[in-house]
């Protein structure tokens, strides 16, 4: 699609694109240099910063800990997909004293941060007399909020299908629950697997809060570890922060596969297919789209159509 | 209602700190986010790859992980000192910013193709292509998904707390260190959630209204 909204440069285009990717490149080169120069300043490249990574027990630490996060992350994960599901069916429910309920419940849920609900559960429950594990506060914190999230991603799914789907699923004499699991629900859940897969990623980052309630996770340990000798606390954050994110990074590696798997549907190969007749023919539009930005460029170019 | 009585000049900056959190964030990130988003579509492939190097890193970076580099790293390297809350605003502006590029990114995407080719027929190039055409179209379907990248910017507020700015839910532990200050941190919680709801729900409504006034019949 973008290349659409531009012609093949000419040599005047050119001339500016070239000067405009030299400007990006020294204002990075720059900032990059800028941050170099502040680092090696304050000695952050010395060995003595980076010497707490050489002990093994640290590392066996540092798995320890990302056994919490993925502890809490897998829990929540599955916990959350459960009330989604349980959220979702009771809004689209036909009797009003389910529906009311689990409209407002997801509403609120929705709409309340995920730390408040976890300093709710951590903080708030002691003084009613009910002591919480901060691995609980956080876990349930996650499931609620993510449970709504995923539950509204739900319902869009369902409500999105024909009328037509449900219908005939009456018509051939299924029940409500009938319908529901075996007709709506399975093509709801992989319109939306993408989405549902990104709310995954949302779900692994936000482990990341329980930091703040004192739950021993990575970033728990991150805070620890600039206390030792040397305060190495960038180091730390970077070495931790490229563990989070190679993490989250997979998760929405998968949601984008999973994104293109679940399009190549059949009615995607024909449009395919008339694409590629249309290409021979070649409008300026779709010869730009194919040579520009291959094969994302022709993609986008066949939603469009 | 002791835990807001007896606190009303807490209260009042905990508001008072969030919006400012939220308004200060949300600068960034409209200004930072409207550059990355061009950069995303623009016709230089170098500052496309910067741009979606950007957008992938750090919007797979938890935000607690933001701020901490932000508020604990900065220190490190030994610049003029500033206050944990403005640390914490540039936090929550690079990290918005790059939803609100997506979405722009987004939003010139749902501009139909023929716009754009129409607009280079008669001879446009780039630069009015994009603000006489593409723009103001894109504009319009930007407003709901927008609105809800500044909900979730309001929600992300609170990690502040967590790093000792005087946001609203750090109410709760300055009330509970005080031998003085009436409340249970429950109650004070609780409050702040109600908060968080009503201000939610404002901006809700404020979507919807602007959805339905901008809606463009196709």
């Amino acid at each position: 699609m973008t290349s659409v909204l531009f012609d093949v440069p000419g040599p005047r285009a050119r001339r500016r694109n070239t000067i405009l990717a030299v400007v990006t490149i020294a204002a990075v080169v720059a900032i990059l240099a800028f941050l170099v120069w502040r680092l090696s300043l304050t000695n952050q490249f010395s060995a003595a910063k980076w010497s707490v990574f050489t002990y093994s027990a640290v590392w066996a630490s540092i798995g320890e800990m990302l056994m919490n996060t993925l502890r809490a992350f897998a829990l929540a994960a599955v916990l959350s997909l459960a009330l989604g599901f349980v959220l979702a069916i009771g809004r689209l429910s036909d009797h009003a004293w389910v529906r009311v309920p689990v409209t407002v419940i997801t509403e609120f849920f929705r709409a309340v941060p995920v730390l408040v609900m976890m300093m709710i559960l951590y903080y708030g429950l002691p003084t009613l007399g009910m002591k919480v594990d901060p691995y609980w506060a956080v876990v349930l914190a996650l499931m609620v909020y993510n449970g709504s999230v995923l539950a509204e991603a739900l319902r869009a799914g369902i409500e999105s299908l024909p009328r037509g789907q449900s219908e005939a699923g009456y018509a051939i004499g299924l029940r409500k629950s009938g319908v529901m699991a075996l007709i709506l629900l399975p093509q709801a859940v992989r319109a939306m697997l993408p989405v549902i897969v990104a709310q995954l990623v949302v779900v692994m980052k936000d482990t990341a809060l329980g930091f703040i309630i004192t739950y021993q996770e990575l970033l728990y340990y991150a805070k620890l570890l600039s206390s030792q000798p040397g305060r190495p606390i960038l180091q730390s954050a970077l070495v931790i922060g490229g563990i989070y994110i190679v993490m989250c990074l997979i998760l929405s590696g998968i949601a984008k596969w999973l994104e293109i798997r679940t399009r190549r549907s059949p009615k995607d190969k024909v449009l395919e297919a008339e694409a590629a007749v249309l290409m021979h023919e070649g409008t300026d539009t779709e010869l730009l789209v194919a040579q520009g930005d291959g094969k994302r460029g022709r993609r986008q170019g066949r939603d469009r159509r | 209602m002791d835990a807001i009585n007896g606190n009303l000049d807490l209260w009042l900056e905990g508001i008072s700190y969030t919006l400012l959190v939220f308004f200060g964030g949300g600068i960034i990130a409209l200004v930072l986010g409207t550059i990355v988003g061009a950069m995303r579509v623009s016709p230089v492939p170098v500052a496309r790859a910067v741009g979606t190097l950007y957008v992938t890193l750090v919007r797979n970076t938890p935000l607690t992980l933001v701020f901490f580099f932000f508020v604990f790293g900065y220190s490190a390297l030994a610049l003029p000192t500033l206050s944990n809350t403005v640390l914490g605003i540039m936090a929550i502006g690079v990290y918005t910013a790059t939803y609100v590029a997506e979405t722009l990114r987004a939003g010139i995407n749902t501009v139909p193709v023929g716009q754009a080719e129409a607009a280079r027929a008669i001879g446009l190039p780039f630069g009015q292509v994009m603000t006489l055409v593409v723009l103001p179209q894109a504009f319009r379907s930007v407003v709901p998904p927008m609105m809800s990248v500044f909900i979730a910017l309001l929600k992300n507020t609170t990690v502040a707390a967590g790093f000792s700015i005087a946001v609203l839910p750090q109410l709760q532990s300055t009330i509970s260190n005080s031998h003085t200050r009436t409340g249970t941190p429950m109650e004070v919680l609780l409050w702040v959630a109600i908060i968080f709801v009503a201000l939610v729900m404002l901006l809700t409504w404020l979507q919807r209204s602007l959805e339905k006034r901008w809606r463009i019949a196709r």
